[in-house]
């Protein structure tokens, strides 16, 4: 989960990373509220988990309360590469004699953790690695330890840290490591930390990712969660613990493997281009087990999704076997009787598959075909949808 | 031949006795893997019994640590069936006890925890400097090597022994392709993973079946997120001889959605699978649009033989 640059500044304080005050506005008196709390001059900061916001005119600097309400007005709703912007940030005014980058992220080709930084920050890191790669110190961040005191000397001399402002630079990076490894984050970044005209070492700007997997010891994180940029159906499949992806087409997608159902909706986007261009609607994994229960809950997401117009059911009987899957196809259409109108291809192999087809030869459910390869079943699905 | 595992191999289960760990015990047994005890340090002493591949009754010991198990048994490949809060610490204790393969099933492990036990296998290195223990995931379906042995939760009926060597991130595309190649068979198939960092890549798998006499051709299959199927493509340029077909998954996912599994997300231009194709193209590797022209692909290598 990413998360928005306020959420990000509280982990930082909560962690004793220097911030500046912040208060979240999602109205223009909410935000001259927070500018007259804060006192003096302000920014007004939109909230959208994208790069760009700057050039997008979504900063401003306000210098009186009133103003923070018109910067407000202007940048709430405002449309910022595709996303809304719901939040604006009221920040303190900083002083900032000197901008600087840095970041911890998980290095997925070093299977390490790797910190990045540079005495030119500010600007695009991306366009910085390009432009002048001896510019960004890299350096590779031992998982088992995290930034120590002497990792974090380590990075601040081959970031080349005046050596006056080593020490204050190397503090804020061992807290910045606390905040990565004890929020479970796969990403923090700080663009820019700044140097303020008094001295101080400030994180003015946060970025935060962090790991869906730790959920189970962060139960903080669950606040965190965007409620409102959540599809209504991706809602609903998670709180029946399923793998469910929303996506924009006329195939309901139901298969159980991660992989096998990515690879399912590929089949169903080149079947497609045969049959008036329709594309996968979802992907929805269901896992191992596909119960009966699991099935139906399943199938209710897809057919409650107004753009499908059919389903593509593809199973390899694997630990499940294809009788389950068939019972749980036949029983989840019992559960949702007239609530299923839309036909449903089903692809079964594997582990007992003759028993699978024939439980649903038996049901002989008029919505239900059976197709014999994952490619027919693709054809037979996408077709469907095009003469629906 | 085959690589990583086969028939000798003698294998513990950490998590033996939870729901996962005891039904793939059974059937890992069924499948005729040497199953020679397991791990649980509340059930120490205790016995769990299930039937081998001629049905007959087999009694396994519950120990209280790897190192015991270890000691006793002989053991030299460790599964891991225990849960995500508990895995970190288990496949450190099988990396304390110097098993040479830890295969590590569990799903939905933190990848901080996955980053410090393979930092930590990474420093436990022999006298030649060479890492004692081997990681296969996590959140993998294991190793099989047909007719031999089986360690994770491929389904063994698939397929026998033949001449293809199967590498990829998913368990049900393996099965998938094991499926389409049943007539071929395989030395052996490896499921790596599809989280963001793995203890046994498609590099080292790749290496492993260059290497191994019996396999003939190879099957990789990757999907979108990271870098490792643009990785692979340049160490197949360099050190692989061997005819390689390979299958990505994820053309149609979009930007910044994930895909099942953690690591499969495109981000920006980075992760794509056209960019995963065409790395592998461009480095002689024969790939297919659908598992089934994969398969067919594999199949005109095999007739041109």
């Amino acid at each position: 989960m990413d998360l928005f640059e306020y959420q990000a500044r509280d982990l930082f304080e909560k962690h004793g990373v220097p911030v500046l005050q912040g208060i979240v506005a999602t109205t223009p008196e909410e935000a001259k509220a927070a500018a007259e709390k804060i006192g003096g001059v302000t920014v007004v900061k939109a909230q959208v988990k994208v790069g760009g916001r700057g050039k997008a005119g979504g900063v401003k600097v306000a210098k009186t309360p009133e103003e923070a309400y018109q910067y407000a007005q202007q940048i709430l709703g405002m449309d910022i590469k595709g996303h809304t912007v719901h939040r604006v940030m009221i920040a303190q005014g900083a002083d900032i004699a000197e901008e600087y980058y840095f970041s911890l992220l998980l290095d997925r080709a070093n299977r390490s953790y790797l910190a990045m930084c540079s005495v030119e920050g500010g600007m695009d890191i991306e366009t910085l690695a390009a432009e002048r790669p001896e510019a960004l110190a890299k350096v590779e961040v031992n998982p088992q330890e995290g930034i120590t005191p002497a990792k974090a000397a380590e990075i601040v001399e081959a970031a080349g840290f005046a050596a006056d402002l080593r020490e204050d630079v190397a503090a804020v990076l061992v807290k910045l490591g606390e905040v990565y490894r004890q929020e479970d984050a796969t990403l923090v970044e700080v663009n820019p930390l700044v140097r303020t005209g008094d001295g101080q070492i400030l994180a003015l700007d946060g970025k935060v990712s962090l790991d869906d997997n730790a959920d189970f010891r962060q139960p903080e994180h669950e606040a965190l969660v965007d409620k409102s940029a959540e599809n209504p159906l991706e809602a609903k499949a998670k709180a029946h613990d399923l793998n469910y992806v929303k996506l924009d087409g006329q195939v309901g997608i139901v298969g159980n493997g991660a992989g096998l159902v990515m690879s399912t909706l590929d089949v169903v986007a080149y079947a497609g281009e045969r049959h008036g261009n329709v594309k996968p609607a979802n992907f929805l994994d269901i896992g191992g087990g596909a119960s009966a229960e699991v099935m139906a809950a399943g199938l209710d997401i897809i057919l409650n999704d107004e753009q499908v117009k059919s389903v593509f059911v593809n199973v390899f009987g694997g630990i499940t076997s294809c009788d389950a899957v068939a019972t749980g196809i036949v029983k989840a259409l019992e559960i949702l009787g007239d609530k299923a109108t839309k036909p449903l291809v089903v692809r079964l192999d594997g582990n007992n598959v003759e028993e699978g087809r024939r439980i649903l030869s038996e049901a002989n459910h008029p919505l239900v075909h059976q197709a014999a390869t994952m490619d027919s079943g693709a054809d037979k699905a996408a077709e469907l949808a095009h003469t629906a | 031949m085959s690589i990583f595992l086969n028939k000798d191999s003698k294998v513990i289960v950490q998590g033996i006795t939870g729901g996962e760990g005891s039904k793939h015990t059974a059937r890992m047994l069924a499948a005729g893997t040497q199953i020679v005890g397991g791990v649980n340090a509340r059930k120490v002493g205790t016995t769990v019994t299930h039937q081998d591949a001629e049905g007959r009754e087999v009694e396994l010991k519950v120990f209280g640590t790897v190192a015991e198990a270890v000691a006793e048994t002989g053991a030299d490949v460790s599964i891991v069936f225990v849960p995500p809060a508990f895995t970190k610490a288990a496949v450190i204790e099988a990396i304390d006890a110097e098993v040479p393969l830890v295969v590590v099933i569990t799903e939905g492990v933190p990848v901080g925890d996955t980053a410090e036990f393979w930092a930590y296998a990474k420093s436990k290195v022999d006298a030649e400097g060479k890492q004692i223990t081997r990681i296969i995931g996590p959140n993998c379906p294991g190793i099989i090597t047909p007719g031999e042995s089986l360690v994770g939760i491929t389904p063994a009926n698939i397929t026998g022994k033949g001449k293809i060597g199967l590498v990829s991130k998913s368990g049900t595309l393996t099965y998938q392709m094991m499926f389409e190649l049943r007539d071929i068979g395989f030395t052996t198939a490896i499921g790596i993973g599809g989280d963001p960092i793995i203890g046994t890549t498609h590099i080292d798998a790749l290496e492993a079946f260059e290497a191994d006499p019996e396999t003939e051709a190879i099957v990789m299959i990757g999907e979108i997120g990271g870098d490792a199927e643009e990785r692979a493509a340049e160490f197949i340029k360099a050190h692989v001889t061997k005819p390689v077909v390979g299958y990505v998954a994820g053309f149609t996912a979009p930007e910044g959605k994930t895909m099942g599994h953690a690591g499969a997300i495109v981000s920006g231009s980075s992760g794509t699978a056209q960019a995963k194709k065409e790395a592998l193209e461009a480095a002689g590797v024969k790939v297919g649009k659908t598992p089934s022209e994969a398969a067919q692909l594999m199949r005109e290598i095999f007739s041109q033989k």
